[in-house]
């Protein structure tokens, strides 16, 4: 299970590497060798090629916001992952990893509990748009992995979020 | 560095053999809450029995002055006022010379070198009784432990004018931060509790997060993302082996604190989104469930008899602290002001929980009795958490991070009265600190 969940990530990371605000498993040469996954054909479409994972982290939007404190789903937030569930429907060799996140205003063990509640409010979610859950993986990072870095709320914002990162689908 | 100090640091404990009546003098320090002059002493520096040990016995004697005047309950005397020197610790004490520098407390000691081991004799006197207070005592020790055997005499002198235990021979663990918050690297690092000797315990491939001491301080639990998600592991702090508690796949495992025994870990598990409390025994891996509600329960940490458990929870719709039988059920509210409270600590001497409070913008940590009345709260800055006791119940460190782009976190510490914040020097950031008991 290491091994797979090690894989997962590299593949998440890599095809993120392209997306703006890249860089979370940057720090994690764990997930460096042996995962066997050919990634320049992972990235070869454009973000205009509705089948690339870059169509999906940029055009559809990989992450859905939240307020303060809060794990309910917005209406931008539906249909950003309307798309998501759609376009995983159709793309079935991608399985997801939902990360959770934070802002930086609590303390650390409340916001990793408050980050799976987000990350699983979008799995809730994606099934209910009829994705299969052995599809899903949740994982919160609390407040641990900000994007933005300042302390106003024009960064806190962006840093309630939930991320579904694109991973091979070879866990079935 | 830290196997060797551990394996060789053998310490004997010996009163010496000059006769000295036990004794209740008056050189004494009521800690209370009210606004207090720290008491005047001087310690000179201690005199080396032999050529080997010059260096040692002036160091010895700067890390007991730093550990009592770090208290924020002494004050040292500086050298410069000097009348008469200490240049033998058999010699006759000339008290009128250190009453008229208004040292209320004078501790004299000698320090001898043979080898790998070194021996500190030391006494402490009442200046203005013109006596010893209490007998002297002989450490015997490893050189390369020379920094714990001055905690032990600091231990035994505030001990003895304050008439309660002290903390400094003692450690923390913590996790160390570099890099930028965006990109911030983490590792599991332990030291003494002045921030000297500090041993790295994880690299920082993988997020680390809250480590937890054990009641004898031989183990460290913490929560780690080795796997990509959250898991509880516990650390061997002799061979800094680790290994990862038993979990179910597809839940997460955090917030892990031990029992007084030694043997459970009380922790937080989150499953489908929701956070409750388990308990586990160590050995077996058996698990049972404490709390059963579709909020977030978390936080948890026992009463230090074991029969308690005091937890944070948002069920009332804000964060609160809670209270419940070690065995799980009924909840009671303890905290009543308005704001979130997270991360309760029973104290060592059951008496106090100290938390953080998130209130108006603003974080501070607090201590309150532990049916949440007579809540006070000792710090306020744009944000902190995560407090832990000394092994008194006297002091609080706890993480402060600062604001913006460039925030950092570091250590600080704080008395229960409120007074004496100081930052601890630690090499670059740090956060989530656990105070280890008093070492044997």
């Amino acid at each position: 299970m290491t091994y797979l969940a090690k894989s997962m990530m590299l593949v998440a990371g890599l095809s993120l590497a392209a997306c703006t605000n890249a860089g979370r498993f940057d720090n994690d040469p764990a997930a460096g060798a042996g995962s066997g996954v050919n990634t320049s054909s992972a990235i070869a479409g454009t973000a205009s090629d509705p089948l690339s994972p870059l169509y999906f982290q940029q055009t559809i939007g990989d992450r859905v916001l939240f307020a303060v404190d809060q794990h309910t789903l917005n209406e931008d937030a539906k249909r950003t992952l309307d798309g998501q569930a759609s376009w995983l429907t159709t793309n079935t060799d991608y399985n997801v990893v939902i990360e959770g996140h934070a802002d930086e205003q609590g303390t650390r063990e409340y916001n990793l509990a408050l980050g799976a509640r987000r990350a699983n409010a979008v799995r809730e979610y994606l099934l209910s748009r009829g994705l299969a859950g052995t599809r899903m993986k949740t994982v919160s990072y609390g407040k641990e992995r900000p994007i933005e870095i300042c302390s106003e709320e024009a960064c806190y914002a962006k840093n309630r979020r939930a991320v579904t990162l694109l991973s091979s689908g070879l866990s079935g | 560095m830290m196997m060797r100090l551990l394996g060789t640091f053998l310490l004997v404990l010996c009163v010496l053999g000059l006769p000295a009546q036990a004794q209740n003098g008056p050189l004494r320090i009521e800690i209370t809450d009210g606004v207090m002059e720290p008491l005047p002493y001087a310690v000179p520096d201690f005199v080396p029995e032999n050529g080997a040990a010059s260096e040692m016995a002036m160091q010895i004697a700067r890390v007991v002055a730093d550990d009592l005047t770090g208290t924020g309950l002494f004050r040292e005397v500086g050298k410069e006022a000097y009348i008469s020197q200490i240049t033998s610790f058999a010699s006759p004490v000339q008290f009128p010379d250190w009453k008229a520098i208004n040292a209320q407390a004078l501790i004299t000691g000698a320090v001898a070198v043979n080898g790998d081991s070194v021996t500190v004799k030391f006494r402490v006197w009442d200046v203005f009784a013109g006596q010893e207070l209490g007998n002297g005592l002989q450490f015997a020790g490893t050189t390369a432990g020379w920094r714990r055997m001055a905690h032990k005499v600091a231990d035994e002198v505030y001990s003895r004018i304050t008439g309660e235990a002290g903390y400094f021979d003692s450690r923390v663990v913590f996790v160390s931060e570099t890099g930028p918050k965006n990109e911030r690297k983490k590792r599991l690092a332990i030291m003494d509790y002045d921030g000297a000797n500090v041993q790295y315990l994880t690299d920082s491939s993988s997020i680390v997060l809250a480590p937890r001491f054990s009641p004898t301080g031989d183990r460290v639990l913490y929560t780690g993302f080795e796997t990509g998600f959250p898991r509880i592991y516990v650390l061997d702090v002799a061979n800094v082996g680790r290994r990862v508690l038993q979990s179910q796949e597809g839940t997460m495992s955090f917030a892990p604190r031990f029992s007084p025994d030694g043997q459970r870990v009380v922790f937080s598990l989150e499953a489908g989104g929701n956070t409750d409390l388990y308990v586990m025994d160590i050995a077996s891996g058996g698990q049972s469930r404490l709390t059963n509600a579709p909020s977030i329960e978390t936080a948890p940490s026992y009463s230090p008899d074991g029969s308690q458990i005091v937890f944070e929870s948002d069920r009332s719709g804000s964060r609160q602290l809670y209270v419940m039988s070690a065995g799980g059920g009924e909840a009671r509210r303890i905290s009543q002001g308005t704001g979130n409270y997270g991360t309760p600590v029973w104290s060592p001497r059951g008496d106090l929980i100290a938390f953080t409070k998130q209130s108006k913008g603003r974080f501070h940590i607090g201590v309150m009795k532990t049916d949440g009345s007579a809540e006070r709260l000792l710090t306020a800055s744009f944000l902190e958490e995560g407090p832990t006791w000394s092994p008194n119940g006297r002091v609080i460190m706890f993480t402060r991070e600062t604001q913006g782009a460039q925030g950092q976190a570091s250590l600080y510490t704080v008395d229960i009265t409120g007074r004496n914040l100081k930052k601890v020097r630690t090499p670059g950031g740090a956060s989530d600190p656990s105070w280890s008991p008093l070492q044997k």
